[in-house]
């Protein structure tokens, strides 16, 4: 799925394209990705997850890594006949049922603004929002992690209100600090290590939310619901 | 135990790498040339993913503290041991106190030191690999430095290496026919169009036509290519999604991304293709400023090439074993 922006106009240029069918695509020899079709929504990614679901089962499967209303499907080896992967894993999503994790309720203390939020000003330039309505939304709404990827234990969380969408930068921060909050396009979330980023900082957490020791290393898991609280607002 | 001499920085410890957490975040990591591992491990009589160290930046040497096999692999320079040249692919028995130097090759880019035994450090989330991005893993989660100490494991075969040791005749020499060689200096690198490659129109064709640089920003977890930018006909901005190594990204300055073995787990620019999995050791051991030419590649071809690699390591496998019992016979 695709969706069109112009990096230096208003919000309301961030629309999803619309398709009506899946789309699944290769990544080199052993991969796929298959793309939802329609709006970038907890429907669609309900379905993403029983569609994770049912592939785990598959003995050619070596393992699948859910997206953004997508999911990555690695085999084991690479097929003699790509196309009937493609007509499986269609047919998978046709028959996929829509599915809700039961997740569980993670509660973030935020400090919202200060030094960290260093894209605060251009967020209340692009949306037309004072920088206190612009926390307010961010912290008043309840998000779902759609899914984890980028860095280990980082989730890609879903709800934020459109008032506040913001693209990605063009040019990323070079050295974002771990811990900041952040809105990249439609989606929000924190910053799990320091490094190149290109997403908008608000504020800062202190939350540790990895830990590769432990039999389970992210604290964030597919459907789990997040609220971010206001520790302290510096503006 | 090792004891590491001297050692230029992002040397690490890493085996054939750690899948199955890109669902949580985590990089599979691994050698960048995991055939190098592989053919060093058997050398040695280890478990083929056995953890290594991967030199990359040279010179690098370490004491060995008591007797152990060892062997380099990957690349074309020639390891000295307490200053007398050894072959690199081939098998040796290291005393206590004698001293292995790796210096620049002359070629390519990494060299792998594989020890009878393996190296005796922690398994975490099933690898010993470093994931220098996470910071775990490996040595501590950092590279190698100066005065680092690293036991090594047990070893069983300890005795049945011969005192000329064994070597192998390298993958570049055994897999030539497979394997295109470099023309006028600039590698073939085998793709498969991938997801928003049609994106790109007239640009698409001037992918595959030019030859690329690898440029001074790349590292182990991505090749940034030097060349005519190339654009898509639309500016998009995907919903994020997995990726692997051999992912070539288009981020908005045209130049594109090579994802190698510390791949991000996930991306959002468009990817006009995807390396092969079998052509990403040759990439490994591209050096910066090295030329480079994508080969557009089918499904069936990929397949060829994997078989040709599984025969050649099974090959050596066979071999290999069959002269150290041999020789253990006539002992």
């Amino acid at each position: 799925m695709i969706v069109t922006t112009n990096r230096h106009a208003s919000q309301r240029e961030i629309v999803p394209a619309t398709q009506s069918l899946a789309r699944v695509s290769s990544i080199g020899a052993r991969s796929f990705l298959l793309e939802a079709p329609g709006d970038f929504d907890l429907v669609a990614q309900r379905r993403i997850w029983a569609l994770s679901q049912s592939v785990k089962g598959w003995p050619d499967l070596e393992e699948n890594i859910p997206g953004m209303t997508n999911l990555l499907v690695i085999f084991k080896e690479t097929p003699e006949d790509p196309d009937a992967m493609v007509a499986r894993l269609l047919e998978a999503w046709e028959n996929a049922r829509s599915i809700d994790l039961k997740g569980k309720t993670i509660e973030i203390p935020v400090h919202y603004g200060g030094e960290h939020a260093t894209d605060l000003p251009a967020l209340c330039d692009l949306s037309g929002l004072s920088d206190r309505e612009v926390v307010r939304i961010h912290h008043e709404a309840t998000y779902r992690v759609f899914a984890l990827g980028s860095a280990p234990g980082f989730g890609y969380l879903h709800g934020l209100d459109p008032r506040i969408y913001m693209p990605r930068k063009t040019v990323p921060s070079l050295k974002m600090p771990k811990g900041c909050v952040t809105i990249g396009g439609m989606q929000t979330g924190v910053a799990m290590l320091t490094g190149p980023n290109g997403w908008n900082s608000i504020g800062f957490a202190t939350l540790e939310m990895f830990d590769p020791t432990s039999p389970t290393p992210a604290t964030m898991a597919p459907g789990d619901t997040v609220r971010f609280l206001p520790a302290g607002i510096e503006l | 135990m090792i004891e590491i001499i001297e050692s230029g920085p992002f040397n690490t410890v890493q085996d054939l790498g750690r899948p199955g957490y890109r669902d949580i975040g985590v990089s599979a990591s691994g050698a960048m040339d995991p055939l190098a591992v592989r053919i060093g491990n058997i050398l040695v009589g280890n478990d083929e993913s056995a953890a290594a160290i991967e030199v990359q930046t040279f010179p690098f040497s370490l004491r060995f503290e008591r007797r152990v096999v060892f062997a380099v692999t990957g690349a074309d320079g020639n390891p000295h041991l307490n200053g007398s040249e050894l072959l690199s692919w081939c098998a040796y028995l290291a005393e206590p106190g004698q001293v292995l130097e790796l210096k620049q090759p002359p070629r390519l880019a990494r060299s792998y030191i594989s020890l009878g035994g393996g190296l005796d450090i922690p398994v975490v989330m099933g690898s010993q690999s470093t994931s220098l991005r996470g910071g775990f893993g490996g040595n501590a989660g950092r590279p190698l430095a100066k005065g680092d100490r690293i036991a090594v494991g047990e070893d069983a075969e300890i005795a049945m290496l011969p005192a000329s040791g064994i070597a192998v005749v390298e993958p570049a020499v055994a897999l030539r026919d497979v394997f295109p060689a470099a023309v006028d200096g600039t590698l073939p690198i085998r793709a498969l169009p991938a997801g928003e490659h049609d994106l790109f129109a007239g640009d698409g064709e001037a992918f595959w036509s030019q030859t690329w640089r690898i440029s001074s920003r790349s590292d182990r977890t991505g090749y940034r290519l030097s060349g005519e930018p190339i654009t898509p006909t639309a500016s998009i901005e995907m919903r994020s999604h997995g990726v692997v190594p051999g992912v070539i990204q288009v981020p908005p300055g045209g130049e594109p991304i090579v994802q190698m073995s510390d791949a991000n787990t996930a991306g959002g620019y468009p990817k006009i293709a995807g390396v092969i999995e079998c052509d990403l050791w040759r990439l490994g051991q591209a050096r910066i400023g090295a030329r480079l030419t994508f080969v557009r590649s089918t499904h069936a071809e990929a397949r060829m090439v994997e078989q040709a690699v599984a025969g050649y390591v099974e090959d050596v496998r066979q071999t290999s074993r069959m002269v150290k019992r041999a020789l253990k016979a006539m002992a």
